[in-house]
């Protein structure tokens, strides 16, 4: 069984004051994620990732098609039961205490009294607020509030998690934090649906994406199947003031500041560039990704889209 | 009741507390004790008469004032910091959510009535000196003061469904207002003609009746209300507040949570 199959999912808004005129936010969308999967929904700003995400969850009616959750109807609300959600840079209750909070979602979620307590502590362990789960949460930083949200939306013990943007605004140890979180929760069993704009976290933690773009999916697929056309690029730092002969044959763009050379190139390159410099015995500073396979891949595909309309306009 | 309305009814009372809604209360202590002193000093035989009719009525207008300001932000403010979210994405209705809504604040209305109760008598035997069997009729008048905040609470989650909070709080301190003066509305739509009469007419009927709600001044001057009244307003105001409610929850049942 799928655990999300949306079947030609589209939403058109009316924008304008007197005469309302159609705007497309997310053309038919046809998707399915299996059960176990980190999924990842990628695209740039305003390409349609949150509308889907809360059709989903049943904030906003689509103009077209239907969806299937964990095998049910997506507007049944016992399927709700069964599902996490984390909007994106979420807001909750600040009147309450995040022990408070957790325990009222608890309720509404139909977690049993007995086990409410029980629940509430183990995930406010999980994402390290246990220390400050009597506090009111409009003391909370940006953060702090992120990982609340990730709490809620794990708390009932959901088998499909959704979360919009769970990096945003978390500095890089909370953002480490919560890709180790993910790769618990796919140990778990469970099916993580998550929708990003940085590539770096989807390639590290998706079993597959799909990539949209101005409402249009662009492309879905496991990250390896969907970047094996394109190579990632390279920067390759080292002491000195002479680019090797060699190193001009790995088709590399080399560019000598003061007493370091800097060498962009693609990451199939990378190894030789290592053996050029190791022969040399020059002393190499560092080895940096600029654009991964695909961050590649993405660019290509929205070019491609860019080019795609140019034409047929 | 349903369990989830009975979360998020208490919910809501506990935000109510939480932002200080009760701290009326004070305000309304310091304006009874001071109206008490004064009246005791220069009303003299009609202090009784004074103080229940000022006390009833800053129990009303307080009641009102608390049940627009908080009922117009109950369903915009939610949407506004997207705290909705997180609650719809549970197996949590759009009808709960209203009915649970409604009364968590009728429930918070309630608890300010009963304390703003006590102050009353409290005034009243401190210019009496004693209580009397027809003070029992106070109780009626504060039931009815109970049933148009109902009303009230009803209205402003109706109108808070479909606009903005400022205008869902114009639309219904001008239903109060006009409610208050149902009874006149009624008389000028009987001594109208044509068209005018037609509108007066369905105007009348359309608004909240507060005016058959109000026997502040019958239980100031010791008069009984009958058992019929009660039962009629009763009615009434659950009647009203349902077909409100209904109304609310049909408009949001449809909207799109941007």
């Amino acid at each position: 069984m799928s655990a999300i199959e949306i079947l030609g999912l589209e939403k058109i808004y009316r924008v304008g004051f007197w005469r309302k005129r159609p705007k497309r936010a997310l053309q038919p969308l046809h998707l399915t994620v299996e059960e176990g999967e980190v999924f990842g929904f990628l695209g740039p700003n305003g390409a349609g990732k949150t509308t889907t995400l809360k059709m989903l969850m049943g904030l906003v009616f689509p103009s077209g098609g239907s969806a299937r959750i964990l095998g049910r109807e997506w507007t049944d609300p016992e399927v709700k039961a069964q599902i996490g959600f984390l909007p994106e840079q979420p807001y909750f209750y600040d009147y309450l205490t995040a022990h408070e909070l957790l325990d009222y979602y608890g309720q509404l979620s139909g977690v049993p009294a007995k086990d409410r307590k029980r629940r509430v502590e183990e995930v406010l362990l999980r994402v390290g607020l246990t220390d400050v789960k009597g506090m009111q949460l409009r003391k909370f930083s940006k953060g702090m509030l992120q990982r609340v949200g990730i709490a809620q939306a794990i708390l009932h013990n959901p088998k499909l998690v959704f979360l919009d943007e769970p990096m945003s605004g978390l500095d890089p140890l909370g953002r480490r934090e919560v890709r180790d979180l993910i790769q618990q929760l796919k140990q778990e069993g469970k099916t993580v649906f998550f929708s990003t704009h940085i590539l770096s976290d989807a390639e590290a933690l998706c079993d597959r994406v799909a990539i949209i773009h101005k409402g249009e999916l662009k492309g879905v697929g496991a990250v390896e199947e969907l970047t094996a056309s394109v190579q990632g690029r390279v920067e390759v730092i080292w002491h000195g003031t002479q680019v090797p002969a060699a190193m001009k044959g790995l088709g590399a763009e080399c560019y000598v500041s003061g007493d370091t050379v800097r060498a962009v190139m693609d990451e199939r390159m990378q190894d030789a560039a290592i053996d050029v410099l190791r022969r040399e015995r020059i002393r190499l500073i560092a080895i940096t990704p600029l654009r991964t396979s695909l961050e590649a891949y993405f660019v290509e595909r929205l070019q491609h889209s860019q080019t795609t309309a140019g034409t047929s306009a | 009741m349903n369990a989830r309305i009975a979360y998020i009814a208490s919910n809501t009372f506990r935000e109510a507390v939480r932002d200080r809604v009760l701290y009326n209360l004070i305000a309304f202590a310091l304006l009874l004790s001071a109206a008490a002193v004064l009246v005791a000093q220069i009303s003299i035989g009609i202090e009784r008469l004074v103080v229940v009719n000022l006390g009833l009525t800053a129990v009303t207008l307080f009641g009102i004032v608390i049940a627009i300001f908080i009922g117009i932000g109950l369903v915009s403010k939610e949407i506004e910091k997207r705290t909705l979210y997180t609650v719809l994405s549970r197996p949590v209705r759009r009808w709960e959510f209203i009915v649970g809504k409604f009364f968590g604040l009728a429930g918070t209305l309630v608890v300010n009535t009963f304390f703003m109760a006590i102050g009353v008598f409290g005034a009243l035997f401190y210019v009496a000196h004693k209580f009397t069997a027809t003070d029992a009729y106070i109780l009626v008048a504060l039931y009815f003061i109970i049933l148009e905040f109902l009303i009230i609470c009803s209205l402003s989650l109706l109108f808070s469904s479909f606009s903005t909070p400022l205008l869902a709080a114009i639309f219904a301190f001008a239903l109060f207002i006009i409610g208050s003066f149902a009874d006149d509305l009624r008389g000028f739509a009987a001594l109208s003609h044509g068209i005018t009469r037609w509108f007066a007419t369905a105007a009348a009927y359309l608004v909240p009746n507060f005016s058959a709600l109000n026997v502040i001044s019958a239980v100031a001057h010791q008069q009984s209300v009958g058992a019929q009244l009660i039962l009629q307003n009763t009615l009434y105001a659950l009647f009203y507040s349902t077909m409100a409610l209904s109304g609310a929850v049909l408009i949001f049942e449809r909207r799109n949570l941007k």
